[in-house]
C-alpha cells in the first residue's frame, strides 16, 4: 500500500521537524492524527521511540485528550453541540434525532464507515444555537425536523 | 493607495462564517467588479461584529447601515441599489426585536444593541480587517508597544496596569498588574509569558472573537507584558476547535516579525521578543494555569498543587505570567490612555469594561462589552432585547461550569466580580446564559455536573469521585427516583468538594447545584416529593394530554404518534394511553389546536 508508506513517511517528518522542541509531544501527536485520522499503536510507538519517551508517556497524554482518537472515524464526524447555549435551546433532542437516524448511539462509527456521531463542546457559536458540525460544515439554528434532509446529503 | 467612497464590512467572524458570509464576500467582490466599482467600493472581511443573532452581517460605510441575515442572492440587490445608486435596501435592513424599530435611518452605533455598550477590548472587532497588520496600525496599533519600549522602564508599566485597576478576565479577577509584578520580581534566566487562549466555558465566545477580530492587540499586549516582566518568549495556548482564531494568529504574528515588531531589536531597543503557538486538544481543566503550562510542556494537562505559582516556578520551571485574551485586549489602551482614564470606568472594586457573551433564551444573542457595574437588567433587557416567545425570565446562568443561576429577584444587582460572588455565581469568563420558564433548573444543575465529570482530570479524589456521586444523585432526581434527604446529601458533597479539590474546576464545580438549591429548592422538592417537574421538562415526570374540548378528531396526532399511543375516531376527541407514550413531543408539534398539552 504506496498510500499507507507516504503516511509513515510523513509521520518521520514530523518527527524529525519538531524533535529536540520543548513540549514536542502535543504537536506531533496532532499532525499524526491529522495524517491518520487517529493515532493507532503502532503510530504512538513511532512516535515515543522517535521523540526518546516511552510508549506508557505517548499513551498517557493521547488518551487524556479528548481531540485523540485511537480507533478509525467515519468518513463524515457529526459533532452536536451540547455547550449550554445550544443545551437549553434544546440540542439534546436534536443528538436524539441524529442517533435515531443515523442509528448508532452516541459516540459510535456506523457499520458501514460513513458516520461517526459525537456530542461536543460548545462550538462558540452560540449566536446560531443549537449547532451542529459536519467535519468542517457548521449547521445553525436546527430542529429535529432538519436531521432527515442535512443527513441525507452526506449518504 | 486607492481611495474608496464606500466601504462594504462583512463579518468574518465564527458566527457568520457558518452562516455563509464567505459566499457573501465572493459575490460582492464579483458583482463590485461587474458594475464597474471595485475601485470604488472596498469590501472588508472584518471581525465578530457582536450580533450574531442578525449573522451574516454586512454594514456599509460611510452611512453605517446595517444589513442582517444577508443571504447570497441579497448581495446582488445591495449593489444595485445602495452602493449604485444610494438606495438602502429596506428589507435587509436590520429590525430591532425588542421595539420592532427598523433601523433605516440609524447608523450602526445608534442601534439599540449597541447604543449602552462600551466598547475598549473589543475596539477593533469588526471594524478592522484581522489579517491586514495596516488597519491595526492606523487604529493606533503598535502605539502602545512603541511608548512602553521607548518611553518606559518595565517598573512604570507594571504601575500603570496595577493603577487601571485592571483584573482578570479569565475569571478569578486577580489584579493583572500585581501578577506582573510577581513575575518581574521573580530572578531567572529564563521567564515566559502566556496567554490562555482555551476557552473553555461552554457558552463563552469573547475570546475567541478577539482572536478572530483583533489578534494584533493580543500579540502587542503580549509583547508589552515580556518587556514588562522580563520575558523574551511567549506562548499563546489556544482551543483546537478555533481554526479561525489559530489561523489569523498565525498570520499576524508572521506580519509583526515582517514589520519587526516581534524578533529581535525590537523599535531599535535591545528588547528581544517571540511568540509560539500551541494548540489544546479538548480538555476543559487545561484552561487552569497549572495544567495549561503542563500541556504546553507536551504532557497529560493535570494541573499541579500551588505554591510554586506559576510566576515564581511556571512554565519549564521558569518564572511564567498567564493573562487571559481578554485581559490582554485592554493592555494597549491602558498604556496609550493612561490608569486614569481605564479606572474611570466601572465601579469602586472592579474597574473597566467586561464582555458578555450573550446566549440561549434571548432575543440578541451575541457579544457586548459594558461597563462594570452595569446591572443584569440593563443586559438583558435594553441590550438583549429580552426573552423571545413572551416567555417569562427565570435565571441567568454566568461563570459557566464554575458559576451559578441569578434569578429575577438580583436582575439589579450591578456586575461585579465581587458582587456576582456575593449572590452565589461568579463572573467567570463572562458566558451569559439566560433561560426562561421551560428551562428545568435541577436539569440545568444536572447538566453542569455531567459537564465536570466528564472533564475531571483524575488527579485528586474530591473532584473525581465526588463530583461523580453528585450526578448520580442529580440524575436520579430528574428521574423521578430522587429520595427523602437527596438534597441534604447534596449540599453536603458540594461543600466537602469545594474546600478539598485540587485546583479550580473541582472547587467550583458545586457551585450550579449550590446556587440552585439557594434560589430554586422548591424545584427540587417539587421533584423529589411531589415526582413533578414545574417547568415541564423532565421527560420521565410528563405525561401528555389531550384537552377534550378542544381536540377536533383531526387524527393529525394519531398519525405522527410513533408509539401508537393516541386512539379515537375521527372527528372524536382523542386519548393518550400513557403506558405507549414515549413522550417525544411529536403530537404537541402536529396539533393545530393546541388541545395537547404537558402535565
Amino acid at each position: 500500500m504506496p498510500e499507507l508508506k507516504e503516511k509513515y513517511a510523513a509521520l518521520d517528518e514530523v518527527i524529525a521537524r519538531h524533535k529536540g522542541e520543548p513540549g514536542a509531544l502535543m504537536p506531533v501527536l496532532q499532525e499524526a492524527q491529522n495524517i491518520f485520522g487517529y493515532v493507532p499503536k503502532d503510530v504512538q510507538q513511532i512516535i515515543a521511540d522517535g521523540l526518546g519517551t516511552t510508549l506508557a508517556e505517548v499513551y498517557g497524554v493521547a488518551t487524556f485528550y479528548a481531540q485523540f482518537s485511537l480507533e478509525p472515524k467515519g468518513q463524515y464526524v457529526v459533532g452536536v453541540c451540547l455547550g449550554t447555549a445550544c443545551y437549553v435551546k434544546g440540542s439534546q433532542k436534536v443528538l436524539d434525532k441524529l442517533a435515531e437516524e443515523l442509528d448508532i448511539p452516541v459516540g459510535r462509527t456506523t457499520p458501514d464507515g460513513v458516520f461517526t456521531l459525537n456530542a461536543t463542546r460548545c462550538l462558540g457559536a452560540c449566536g446560531l444555537a443549537p449547532v451542529m458540525m459536519i467535519n468542517d460544515e457548521v449547521y445553525g439554528r436546527l430542529t429535529p425536523d432538519m436531521i432527515p434532509e442535512i443527513v441525507a446529503k452526506y449518504r | 493607495m486607492d481611495l474608496y467612497r464606500a466601504h462594504v464590512l462583512v463579518c468574518g467572524g465564527t458566527g457568520c462564517t457558518s452562516s455563509g458570509s464567505t459566499q457573501l464576500i465572493e459575490r460582492f467582490e464579483q458583482q463590485l467588479q461587474e458594475k464597474g466599482l471595485d475601485h470604488e467600493v472596498k469590501v472588508v472581511r472584518t471581525g465578530c461584529f457582536g450580533l450574531c443573532e442578525a449573522g451574516p452581517v454586512v454594514i456599509v460605510y460611510p452611512e453605517g447601515t446595517f444589513y442582517s441575515r444577508v443571504n447570497v442572492e441579497d448581495v446582488d440587490e445591495i449593489v444595485s441599489e445602495h452602493l449604485l445608486k444610494g438606495r438602502k435596501v429596506q428589507h435587509l435592513v436590520y429590525v430591532d426585536h425588542a421595539t420592532h424599530e427598523s433601523s433605516m435611518e440609524k447608523s450602526l452605533d445608534e442601534v439599540g444593541f449597541y447604543k449602552q455598550q462600551q466598547r475598549v477590548a473589543l475596539r477593533n472587532c469588526g471594524v478592522i480587517d484581522p489579517e491586514n497588520i495596516d488597519e491595526y496600525i492606523a487604529f493606533d496599533g503598535y502605539q502602545a508597544l512603541a511608548k512602553a519600549l521607548t518611553e518606559m522602564t518595565p517598573e512604570q508599566v507594571i504601575q500603570e496596569v496595577i493603577d487601571s485597576g485592571l483584573r482578570g478576565r479569565g475569571g478569578g479577577g486577580f489584579p493583572t498588574g500585581r501578577k506582573w509584578l510577581f513575575g518581574y520580581n521573580s530572578k531567572a534566566d529564563q521567564k515566559y509569558i502566556a496567554c490562555n487562549a482555551d476557552e473553555g466555558d461552554p457558552g463563552a465566545f469573547m475570546d475567541r472573537s478577539l482572536l478572530e477580530g483583533d489578534p494584533h492587540a493580543i500579540i502587542e499586549a503580549m509583547a508589552i507584558g515580556g518587556y514588562a516582566i522580563g520575558a523574551s518568549e511567549g506562548y499563546i495556548y489556544v482551543r483546537a476547535e478555533y481554526p479561525i482564531a489559530v489561523r489569523r494568529l498565525q498570520v499576524a504574528i508572521d506580519q509583526a516579525h515582517e514589520y519587526g515588531l516581534l524578533g529581535k531589536n525590537i523599535f531599535g531597543t535591545d528588547f528581544n521578543f517571540e511568540l509560539h503557538i500551541r494548540l489544546g486538544a479538548g480538555a476543559f481543566v487545561c484552561g487552569e494555569e497549572t495544567a495549561l503550562m503542563n500541556s504546553i510542556e507536551g504532557m497529560r494537562g493535570e494541573p499541579r498543587p500551588r505554591p510554586p505559582f506559576p510566576a515564581v516556578k511556571g512554565l519549564f520551571g521558569k518564572p511564567t505570567v498567564l493573562n487571559n485574551v481578554e485581559t490582554y485586549a485592554n493592555i494597549p489602551q491602558i498604556i496609550l490612555k493612561g490608569a486614569k482614564w481605564y479606572a474611570s470606568m466601572g465601579t469602586e472594586r472592579s474597574k473597566g469594561t467586561k464582555v458578555f457573551a450573550l446566549g440561549g433564551k434571548i432575543n440578541n444573542t451575541g457579544l457586548v462589552e459594558i461597563p462594570m457595574g452595569t446591572p443584569l437588567r440593563t443586559i438583558i433587557y435594553d441590550i438583549g432585547g429580552g426573552i423571545p416567545n413572551g416567555k417569562k425570565f427565570k435565571a441567568v446562568q454566568t461563570g459557566g461550569p464554575s458559576g451559578g443561576c441569578i434569578p429575577a429577584e438580583h436582575l439589579d444587582v450591578p456586575i461585579e466580580y465581587d458582587t456576582l460572588i456575593e449572590i452565589g455565581s461568579m463572573m467567570g469568563s463572562g458566558g451569559m446564559i439566560v433561560m426562561d420558564e421551560d428551562n428545568c433548573m435541577v436539569d440545568i444543575a444536572r447538566f453542569f455536573l455531567d459537564f465536570t465529570v466528564d472533564e475531571s482530570c483524575g488527579k485528586c479524589t474530591p473532584c473525581r469521585i465526588g463530583t461523580r456521586r453528585m450526578l448520580e444523585i442529580l440524575e436520579r432526581i430528574v428521574d423521578g427516583k430522587g429520595e427523602e434527604g437527596d438534597i441534604e446529601k447534596l449540599e453536603t458533597l458540594a461543600n466537602n468538594i469545594k474546600s478539598t479539590a485540587l485546583c479550580g474546576l473541582g472547587q467550583t464545580a458545586p457551585n450550579p447545584v449550590l446556587s440552585t438549591l439557594k434560589y430554586f429548592r422548591h424545584e427540587y422538592e417539587a421533584h423529589i416529593k411531589e415526582k413533578r417537574c414545574p417547568a415541564h421538562h423532565c421527560q420521565s415526570l410528563l405525561s401528555y394530554v389531550i384537552d377534550a374540548d378542544k381536540c377536533k378528531g383531526c387524527t393529525a396526532c394519531a398519525r405522527v404518534c410513533p408509539g401508537s399511543a393516541i386512539s379515537g375516531a375521527v372527528k372524536t376527541a382523542h386519548t393518550i394511553d400513557t403506558s405507549k407514550c414515549l413522550k417525544c413531543g411529536a403530537c404537541i408539534e402536529k396539533c393545530r389546536f393546541g388541545a395537547i398539552s404537558k402535565k
